[in-house]
């Protein structure tokens, strides 16, 4: 996957599996797999979408590129430099150009805190100013992400989710960085908050010249929001391209099914839809072969999907989908 | 308005709360004006006519079986029990917080480690160790008693700290911290600390009753802070064999310590629903 | 199923108002709302938080708690029995019974200690003298109509072992055992992922054509209400602010609300550069703006918005909307 020139953000096969004790008293271990062999890339000033319902491991993969959670094999490289190999001041450094917006206005605030002190936090860690400079800049901010003035003495609890949701966006612009994770940013919003949000980020973009990795299980969200997505399942990317292509010839079972499945804001448009046979899988055991294999309508599956893993191949300009079956 | 602030409003809003408060604070300026305003509680001035006598101007308690003023006697106790519920509850959930925080943040092998010995701590019966230790140390000082008293009852403030500590590291404010590259120390002080305040408070202040029936009663028994220096609990004492004939001897210690703990329980409800309404009844 | 017929609507709202007393002064949540749902029709109410669509279907069934309380003058008649006035065994009686309710988060709605089994058969206990077994039979039969695999086994498991869609679905059997003649569901599918809601709703759709039920579905998302809803009253403030027949709303919406709403809808099949928003945000309960409600955000308000209170005004068959454009249309701005 590639955005032309040397990619911002380049993943290579990152795997990410946490253990987790379960069972009577906690005797027993398990492994989830969380990511499980993810790459792509990123260029400057690009969004990528990434999208998938919940368990398929898309929060975890944003960590991990931040490096908030361990990796267990694979690499993550920002600008040329492997983010898992730098030291402790390194990686402050890194810290500062590649920031994380979260889901949850609620979480990500700390209650305790006015939204100034905490916009000034990145400020204060990496020195960047002092006193009333700081404060300029904790103003200049948050009138950036159209807060009103006044804002930064006041504390989480006094605005709403779409206004906490812009001081959690003031925060991580404060160290200037050059790319966002932003996982699931407007899930928790209203739809008139969410669209101010979303156009808020595309300015940002604009203004700023930033990258995002944009997160979301909404696919109208990605679709609008990214010109080039990644579908993600049980730990893989099982296709990725220009959102045009994708959304309108879908060829993974998977992302065809997932758009199908999506309410549109259009009575009378009838859809055929692909109704998925069975549970969301679990990250804990994934099946052989073909991760989505068990849920497959597609008429064709066959052995090989049971058995053998398909990899990713590309079935267009640009796009890439992971199904022995597609394109045929 | 900063969550202290809201917390504050919240308390002054319970009435019982705020007139616990203010018991306990007419308590600690009784306590500490009485060598003041009152006579020496050790004095015996009249160990014939003035034994047992009822409440009068001179005596507004009356006099105990030794002519000793009980009033004055009785606010020189609350000196001993304020200092010793109040100063071993703050010296308890420093430890208890000390403990927690170490544990809650170190990794998994440390904690358990800390925990399991908490947890066998817990299991030592406090009352027989007490009572054990000050039976056969006779002239304990009262910081041994508030030390003693505070080195038995940490465990749980260590437990809510902890917990707190655990809960909180994944909580995503935290995390952004981390993202935006701040040091853990500076993680502690700025995101943790605070957030554990409110429940060690909580804590703390709810330990306080409980401490000051403590000291009572190993006083009472005899043992601790030892008479002449007047304790609620060695006044009972004295005034048992009494009861009857002059009860204020007896009532006036009782009562103060009833109307304390009542007053330290309903302020610290008070704290409690304050800083977490939810959990209010 | 047709929509209202020239009977006695199955549920009927009249100037239903609940309030809210707090620090902050009285919150008038829900502020004298007209709804009506006929038998076995699917009508949606849709509005984004702080509108008042989940404190009504609580009202509705009587559940609302103190500082909370229902308003004089607020009428709720179920087949033209005023719920109001009935007693607390007859309301129970009710609850469960003829009118079920699903939350959004199946978890909370689920006894966490009692298999899903025994907790629906418990709940066909409540309101039919049956026996035990009877009850535990009927929970299967539930359990298999809900989609429920292998229904006789899974009976005897417990909430948490099950996924979030399945227990969705067990919130359904338990809502749906006593053969309800209307449905409050309350963003039955808000917490689930796309593909389960899919699936739940496809669910509720057989369900509601197999029983004859009526179903006031209450959500945010207009792809839902589109594609599962006949008629539809979008919320704002407190109020009504248009109501319609799902086509109509979407083909020609009245209110600047509705039309903002569509408007900042992202969408699947095509991208557009930048969404419209709907400027400002939803007004406190306790201080709903004099004069129109929508007024200080909406594009084409002039004085008489910020005067008058327009009443739900005809808009067109069976359409109402509550805005002084449907009388005033040349005050439209481009």
């Amino acid at each position: 996957m590639n955005g032309g020139g040397r990619p911002l953000v380049k993943v290579t096969d990152l795997v990410t599996h946490f253990t987790r004790r379960t069972g009577f008293l906690g005797a027993r271990r398990e492994t989830v797999q969380a990511v499980n062999g993810v790459s792509f890339d990123i260029a400057a000033r690009e969004t990528l979408g990434l999208v998938g319902e919940s368990g398929c491991g898309k929060t975890t993969l944003g960590r991990t590129i931040l490096r908030l959670v361990d990796r267990t094999s694979g690499a993550v490289r920002f600008d040329g430099e492997d983010v898992f190999a730098l030291d402790a001041a390194a990686l402050r450094r890194m810290r500062r150009r590649m920031q994380i917006v979260f889901q949850d206005p609620d979480g990500s605030l700390d209650p305790r805190q006015s939204i100034g002190r905490a916009v000034r936090e990145g400020i204060e860690v990496h020195r960047l100013a002092r006193g009333a400079e700081a404060d300029r800049r904790v103003e200049a901010l948050l009138a950036e992400v159209g807060l009103p003035a006044g804002s930064a003495a006041r504390y989480p609890h006094e605005f709403s989710g779409g206004q906490r949701q812009r001081a959690a966006i003031a925060r991580a612009l404060a160290v200037e960085p050059e790319f966002l994770v932003c996982d699931e940013p407007v899930s928790a919003l209203d739809v008139s908050v969410q669209a101010q949000v979303l156009n808020l980020f595309a300015d940002l973009q604009a203004r700023r010249g930033l990258s995002y990795l944009f997160i979301s299980h909404d696919l109208a969200v990605i679709r609008h929001i990214a010109p080039r997505v990644a579908v993600m399942y049980l730990g893989r990317i099982v296709e990725h391209g220009p959102s045009d292509r994708i959304y309108a010839r879908p060829l993974h079972p998977y992302t065809q099914a997932l758009l199908t499945a999506v309410p549109v804001p259009d009575p009378g448009k009838g859809r055929r839809r692909i109704v998925l046979a069975g549970d969301p899988p679990s990250p804990v055991n994934p099946p052989p072969g073909c991760p989505f294999h068990p849920r497959c309508q597609h008429p064709a599956k066959d052995d090989r999907c049971r058995t053998a893993r398909p990899e990713l191949r590309e079935l267009g300009a640009g796009h890439f989908a992971a199904c022995h079956l597609a394109g045929r | 308005m900063s969550p202290w602030r809201l917390a504050a409003r919240r308390f002054r809003r319970n009435r019982p709360a705020v007139r616990g408060a203010a018991v306990v604070l007419l308590l600690a300026l009784g306590a500490v004006a009485a060598p003041l305003v009152t006579a020496d509680p050790l004095a015996q001035p009249d160990p014939v006519r003035l034994q047992d006598r009822p409440p009068s101007l001179a005596h507004p308690l009356g006099t105990d079986p030794f002519s000793r003023d009980v009033l004055s006697r009785t606010l020189h106790g609350a000196r001993v029990s304020l200092v010793v519920g109040v100063g071993a509850a703050l010296l308890a959930v420093t430890l208890g917080a000390g403990v927690g925080l170490a544990a809650g943040l170190a990794g998994r092998r440390t904690d358990q480690l800390l925990m399991r010995g908490v947890d066998v701590a817990i299991a030592l019966p406090r009352i027989l160790l007490l009572l054990a230790v000050f039976a056969v140390w006779e002239d304990a000082p009262a910081a041994a008693v508030v030390g003693l008293i505070a080195a038995t009852g940490w465990f749980q403030t260590s437990r809510i700290v902890r917990a707190a500590v655990l809960s909180l590291r994944e909580a995503d404010f935290v995390v952004a911290a981390r993202a935006i590259g701040a040091p853990a120390a500076g993680i502690v002080r700025r995101h943790l600390l605070p957030h554990v305040a409110a429940p060690v408070i909580v804590s703390a202040s709810l330990d306080v009753g409980n401490i000051i029936l403590l000291e009572a009663g190993l006083s009472y028994l005899g043992l601790g802070v030892r008479p002449p220096t007047p304790t609620w609990g060695n006044m009972i004492m004295d005034g048992k064999d009494v009861l009857l004939s002059a009860p204020w001897v007896a009532l006036a210690p009782g009562l103060a310590l009833v109307a304390t703990v009542v007053a330290f329980n309903l302020a610290a409800d008070g704290l409690r629903d304050a800083f977490d309404p939810r959990t209010a009844a | 199923m047709t929509g209202a017929t020239a009977r006695a609507p199955l549920l009927e709202l009249r100037d239903l108002a609940v309030r809210f007393t707090g620090p902050d002064g009285v919150a008038r949540a829900v502020d004298g709302i007209d709804l009506t749902v006929a038998e076995g029709e699917t009508v949606g109410l849709v509005g984004e938080s702080g509108c008042g669509k989940s404190v009504t279907t609580l009202a509705i069934l009587r559940l609302v708690e103190p500082p909370g309380h229902i308003a004089h003058g607020s009428s709720v008649r179920l087949e033209g029995r005023d719920l109001l006035a009935l007693g607390p065994k007859e309301i129970r009686a009710v609850r469960g019974n003829h009118v079920a309710l699903v939350f959004q988060d199946p978890l909370s709605a689920l006894n966490p200690v009692l298999r899903i089994g025994a907790q629906i058969a418990e709940a066909i206990r409540a309101h039919e003298s049956v026996t035990r077994s009877t009850a535990r039979w009927r929970a299967v039969e539930m359990l298999a109509a809900v989609g429920i695999p292998d229904a006789e086994r899974r009976a005897a498991a417990y909430p948490h072992q099950l996924s979030g869609g399945m227990r969705q679905r067990v919130v359904l059997a338990m809502a749906l055992a006593c053969r309800p003649k209307l449905l409050l569901a309350d963003e039955p599918t808000t917490a689930l992922d796309v593909t389960i809601q899919a699936e739940i709703l496809e669910l509720l759709d057989a369900l509601q054509r197999k029983l004859g039920m009526a179903v006031l579905l209450v959500t945010h998302n207009l792809g839902i209400v589109a594609e599962r809803t006949r008629r539809v009253y979008v919320m704002y403030a407190g109020q009504i602010v248009e109501e319609a027949s799902t086509e109509r709303l979407f083909a020609q919406p009245a209110h600047p609300y509705t039309e903002g709403l569509l408007a900042a809808i992202p969408r699947l099949e095509e991208r557009r550069a930048r969404l419209q928003a709907i400027p400002g945000q939803v007004p406190p309960a306790t201080a709903w703006p004099a004069g129109c409600r929508f007024h200080p955000r909406c594009p084409h308000a002039w004085e008489k918005c910020a005067a008058e209170e327009p009443p739900l005004l005809d808009a067109g068959a069976r359409h109402k909307a509550r805005c002084w454009l449907v009388e005033e249309p040349m005050r439209r701005k481009k």
